[in-house]
């Protein structure tokens, strides 16, 4: 069962009673997973096809259809969570849809990668759909529509075992998303919208490249991606292959996830989108290149992981360094926070690019986070925006006097996104820090210099909004269009939700954490050879050395524990010790 | 020496008629819908077309039926002494040119009606286009073939210049006029070679009827390095190259599907495209069955250029009809990489018909929607045009968009599958250089694409008075007819149902 993050006993039985269903039903928690995917699909369609309808009629329809999904993913994740496995595979299902010969069929299923992230794309839709509901956009069913589809998408990719699926999800997810832009967005949507769809597409079609070059190397006649890592892992492709395979699939991946210098498109895309398509866009699509990395191309690749090493860790640098000047020299609230969230990808790359199981398992642990934070940066700057009339630092201040709880919540998002401890964001850039510390230290110094620019440009943005003197230009809009409300009710739902997420995570990473530990040991374990004669020893074991020939910092308790589990976050047999476990043996040396 | 009544009884025995009754109906059908119009009295003329259609229909159905009860026991099996050979392939090419001939008869009734022009050839030539598709297909002997080709292309040249008044149809006209006979000319002097070095009885296994392609086919593999029919060869390719429009023989497209009536540029992108794709793949797999493999690096450059070409060209265009004409080259080059990759992997053959089934799916649904928005100055549509199609007619902009989305390859579209399939085999068949190409391509064409689809749907912002654009000849005003409305619906489905559960690959594959 879950460990018990607090001893509360009714909670403890409800995780009880959910282990003991998903035991006693074993298609119960598969049905729900496809149901998840599917509910937004149909309602999405219902919405677009029903034409417009009254508002209120409209609003508790979608609101029931963004809610049921955001349900079923974290009963999904706390029956995972609570599930004490090997990190393995759980809630599978596999439906034919006709492409049985290309090793084609619709696998779902979740892992403790997944899982947390299905989670978050659960909430996230949820708080955009809601933000949503209340933003009066015209045309709302379609809005509405367009949305649930996306979020259908979304939930489908983190959910897909196989990696035709995995790619058409995401795409189901993205066109949504340039049609929203397009019709709905703000200053310059045709001109980012235009741009958004080239470079996604050349993005999406090199990793679709990537993937159809595993499928085929590998011989197997097979797009299952549990099936091609244990085959991999045994017989892996040729290094050369590795090599071209995991190019496209990081260039693909890397323009996707908006990796310097293929991030153009981010923060010009995300300033003219509407704030809820940039909430999942920026939260929850963007993940689908790292997850991809995660889950898919080092897994399967790491011998080219290993040789492609060098270059991603300056190109993720320039994400972090260079960007994060740019992002100090923004002026456009909208912009700004596009360009963070462009920083941030470098946090995450970098964990990936240590290729230690810690770094890896922190990128997992950041991806939520920062899917989390980034969506609620962005409601809260729609909402600036709706009181302001502009996304122009310069011309706003002082708005903490008339809205209090806007500036607590954008305060608290601020601090969120720079990674101040009780937010989740802190766990993942502490252990990502970790992990390239142990990686190479120089680059550790360099990344940790982030820390002070996120909280420069952060800080800053809260100093100019809401704090100081009006600035004439608001003065202007406020003399004009009344003085700015404070949040209302629907506005601070959503980002309440978010908030609480943020929070429950930041205070209790293990429950999160946990299941990325275990899933990331398997997926990353050296796998035992035993086919007779195959000398090929797997690349992943590689991975391992590099994690264990480099002790000197000071967390002893990292280093090897055994030849067999080098890991260094969690070993599987005492998964209560772990790095964010709450009430392990070893709590005090944890930091 | 007089041949007996024996020998002729022996060729009449292979005359097998019961086997192209489905030809033969649109034979009749075609000669019928002449003869109605002199029979029914002016008033009830409009059932014209609509008997045309039925009768594709019925056709069409039995033809499905016939291939689903007999499960096609004449595969493989040749009649008329060669002059046809019956294949899996050539079904699917019955279906898709009855599905293509319904199609252009419908748009044609639709674009007639607001014109005043001649009905009654117009579907009877669709009709004798059709069934010379569908034996064009079907040929497995070079005069079959030619034969089959010309009585195509006679059609062809009376429906582009079917708008006599408009100096643009009449321009496609003799634009295609002169491009196809010289095509047809390269193609015969092909055929001749090959006749005159399979024909050789100086040489091993010269063959009995040095024109049909089992027997060049048994010549080539006796004589690969004869240069007489290595140079045949290359004519007839290259004449088969200028039907489809494969670069360096695009030149005449985009003029002629600018000028040609809309429904008759659908029926040249669709079925015209098709057919030579078929026909490339037969003589591939039959008489050339021995350079298929040595000819893949050639195949391969000339689609690459092909698809550069296709989309680079129609990167700056704004008229429509020009745009599908160059785009079209591209879809070309992609099912050229198809073929191309046919002799690695035998499976792709499948790939490239459901290819040509997306396309005609995806490319019917933005040309109906082109009939409908297009006014009277029907070869000028400029994307412009579209502006405000979102608004005027929701419907209309939706299938648009479903159309143009399944042509770029956009999933959950059928034109993603199709794309996905051709790219798994160009892997296969290590075309490496290809594929990044076809990539490439892809990514071109979305600039176009959404550029159509962001003119339809995206909301304008509201211009400053002084630069507002001149408000755009008689748009969309017109309301969506029932038939429209259900055909676009079924052909939007169609493309939609394909991309989600593309499972109706398994009768194609």
């Amino acid at each position: 069962m879950i460990a018990p993050a607090v001893n509360f006993a009714p909670l403890t039985g409800i995780l009880q009673w959910q282990q003991g269903l998903h035991v006693a039903v074993p298609w119960l928690n598969g049905a729900l997973l496809l149901a998840s995917i599917l509910f937004p699909l149909v309602a999405g369609f219902a919405l677009l096809l029903a034409g417009p309808k009254p508002g209120r009629a409209l609003g508790v329809v979608a609101g029931v259809a963004f809610l049921i999904p955001a349900l079923f993913a974290v009963w999904l994740w706390s029956t995972y969570a609570g599930f004490r496995g090997e990190g393995e595979y759980l809630f599978r299902t596999d439906i034919s849809t006709g492409l049985d010969a290309f090793g084609i069929s619709l696998k779902l299923g979740l892992n403790g990668i997944s899982a947390p992230l299905f989670l978050m794309a659960g909430i996230v839709g949820l708080a955009a759909g809601l933000f949503a509901i209340q933003s009066g956009m015209e045309r709302m069913h379609a809005y509405l529509g367009l949305l649930l589809i996306m979020l259908s998408g979304l939930l489908g990719l983190f959910a897909s075992i196989d990696l035709f699926f995995f790619y058409f999800f995401h795409e189901f997810a993205l066109i949504p998303t340039f049609i929203m832009i397009g019709i709905w967005g703000g200053r310059g949507r045709k001109a980012a919208a235009m741009e958004m769809t080239i470079y996604l597409t050349l993005g999406a079609l090199l990793s679709l490249t990537g993937l159809i070059a595993v499928y085929v190397q590998s011989g197997l006649n097979s797009f299952d991606m549990i099936t091609l890592r244990e085959h991999l892992a045994v017989i892996p492709l040729a290094t050369a292959v590795q090599q071209y395979a995991f190019g496209l699939l990081l260039f693909g991946f890397g323009i996707l996830v908006s990796l310097w210098p293929f991030h153009t498109w981010a923060p010009r895309g995300y300033a003219a989108a509407p704030a809820s398509a940039a909430m999942l866009h920026a939260g929850v699509l963007k993940k689908f290149g790292l997850y991809g990395l995660v889950q898919v191309a080092v897994p399967l690749l790491p011998d080219g992981a290993l040789s492609w090493s060098p270059v991603l860790i300056y190109l993720a640098l320039g994400n972090v360094l260079i960007i994060g000047f740019v992002t100090l020299a923004q002026r456009d609230l909208k912009r700004m926070i596009g360009y963070s969230s462009v920083m941030h990808m470098g946090y995450i790359f970098l964990g990936i690019v240590s290729l230690s199981t810690v770094g890896i398992g922190a990128a997992v642990f950041l991806m939520f986070a920062h899917g989390l934070s980034i969506a609620l940066l962005f409601l809260l700057s729609a909402s600036i925006e709706n009181r302001t009339g502009t996304t122009d630092l310069f011309c706003m201040g002082g708005l903490a006097r008339q809205t209090p709880v806007l500036a607590g919540f954008f305060v608290a998002a601020v601090f969120a996104a720079i990674g101040l401890p009780g937010f989740a964001n802190f766990w993942g850039e502490l252990a990502v820090f970790i992990a390239v510390f142990e990686f190479e230290k120089w680059l550790g110094v360099l990344v940790i210099l982030g820390i002070i620019i996120s909280a420069v440009y952060g800080l800053r943005a809260v100093a100019q909004i809401f704090y100081g003197e009006a600035s004439d230009a608001l003065a202007g809009h406020v003399a004009k269009a009344g003085a700015p409300s404070d949040l209302k009710g629907a506005e601070r739902a959503p980002a309440l939700l978010l908030l609480l997420a943020l929070m429950f995570s930041g205070f209790l990473p293990g429950t999160i954490a946990d299941s990325i530990n275990r899933s990331v040991e398997a997926t990353y374990r050296p796998v035992q050879v035993s086919l007779s004669g195959g000398s090929s020893m797997p690349a992943a074991s590689q991975i391992r050395r590099m994690t264990a020939t480099s002790p000197g910092f000071p967390w002893e308790s990292l280093e090897v524990r055994d030849h067999h589990t080098a890991g260094l976050w969690l070993p599987p047999d005492q998964t209560d010790g772990g790095l964010f476990a709450m009430n392990g043996p070893d709590r005090t040396n944890n930091p | 020496m007089i041949p007996s009544l024996d020998t002729y009884r022996a060729i009449a025995a292979d005359n097998l008629w019961i086997t192209i009754l489905p030809e033969i109906a649109i034979a009749v059908l075609a000669l019928a819908v002449l003869v109605l119009e002199l029979l029914l009295p002016p008033g009830r003329r409009y059932w014209i077309p609509r008997i045309a259609m039925g009768g594709q229909g019925l056709v069409l159905a039995g033809v499905g039926v016939a291939f689903c009860l007999a499960a096609d026991p004449l595969a493989g099996r040749t009649a008329f002494n060669g002059m046809l050979q019956f294949t899996p392939l050539g079904d699917a090419a019955r279906v898709f040119f009855l599905v293509c001939g319904i199609l252009v008869c419908f748009l044609g009734s639709l674009f007639l009606r607001r014109r005043d022009l001649p009905r009654v050839e117009f579907f009877h030539l669709i009709l004798v286009a059709t069934g010379a598709f569908m034996l064009l297909a079907q040929s497995s002997h070079f005069l079959m073939l030619f034969l089959a080709l010309e009585t195509v292309a006679v059609a062809l040249y009376i429906l582009v210049g079917y708008q006599r008044q408009s100096a643009a149809s009449l321009e496609g006209g003799l634009k295609l006029l002169i491009p196809s006979a010289l095509s047809s000319a390269i193609l015969l002097a092909g055929i001749v070679l090959v006749y005159g070095a399979a024909g050789n009885p100086l040489l091993v296994e010269t063959a009995a009827d040095a024109m049909r392609f089992g027997d060049v086919a048994a010549f080539a593999r006796a004589n690969p390095d004869n240069p007489l029919l290595l140079l045949g060869m290359m004519l007839v390719l290259a004449g088969v190259a200028f039907k489809i429009g494969l670069v360096p023989f695009q030149i005449w497209i985009p003029d002629v599907y600018q000028g040609a009536p809309t429904p008759v540029t659908a029926l040249l992108a669709v079925a015209s495209k098709g057919a030579g794709v078929i026909v490339l793949i037969n003589l591939l797999q039959g008489p050339f069955e021995t350079f298929h493999a040595a000819l893949v690096p050639a195949l391969a450059v000339v689609a690459m250029v092909t698809i550069l070409f296709g989309n680079l060209a129609a990167l700056g265009q704004r008229k429509v009809k020009r745009l599908m004409g160059l785009s079209g080259i591209s879809h070309a080059g992609f099912l050229l990489l198809g073929v191309a990759a046919i002799p690695a992997v035998p499976w792709v053959l499948g790939a490239v018909v459901f290819y040509l089934f997306v396309y005609l799916l995806g490319a019917f649904a933005v040309f109906a929607v082109m009939i409908h928005v297009g006014g009277l100055n029907d070869p000028e549509q400029r994307i412009e045009d579209y502006e405000e199609l979102g608004k005027a007619s929701p419907f209309l902009a939706g299938v648009l968009c479903i159309g143009l989305g399944s042509l770029a390859g956009i999933p959950p579209l059928a034109g993603f599958i199709a794309k996905l399939l051709l790219f798994i085999a160009a892997f296969q068949a290590e075309l490496y250089l290809l594929l990044g190409i076809a990539v490439v391509g892809v990514v071109i064409s979305i600039y176009y694409y959404f550029g159509w689809i962001r003119a339809a749907v995206f909301r304008e912002p509201p211009a400053p008075q002084a630069f507002a654009p001149p408000a755009a000849a008689e748009t969309v005003t017109h309301p969506v007819s029932v038939s429209m409305r259900l055909a676009l619906v079924l052909l939007a489905a169609m493309t939609v149902l394909l991309g989600l559960y593309p499972a109706v690959l398994h009768w194609v594959l």
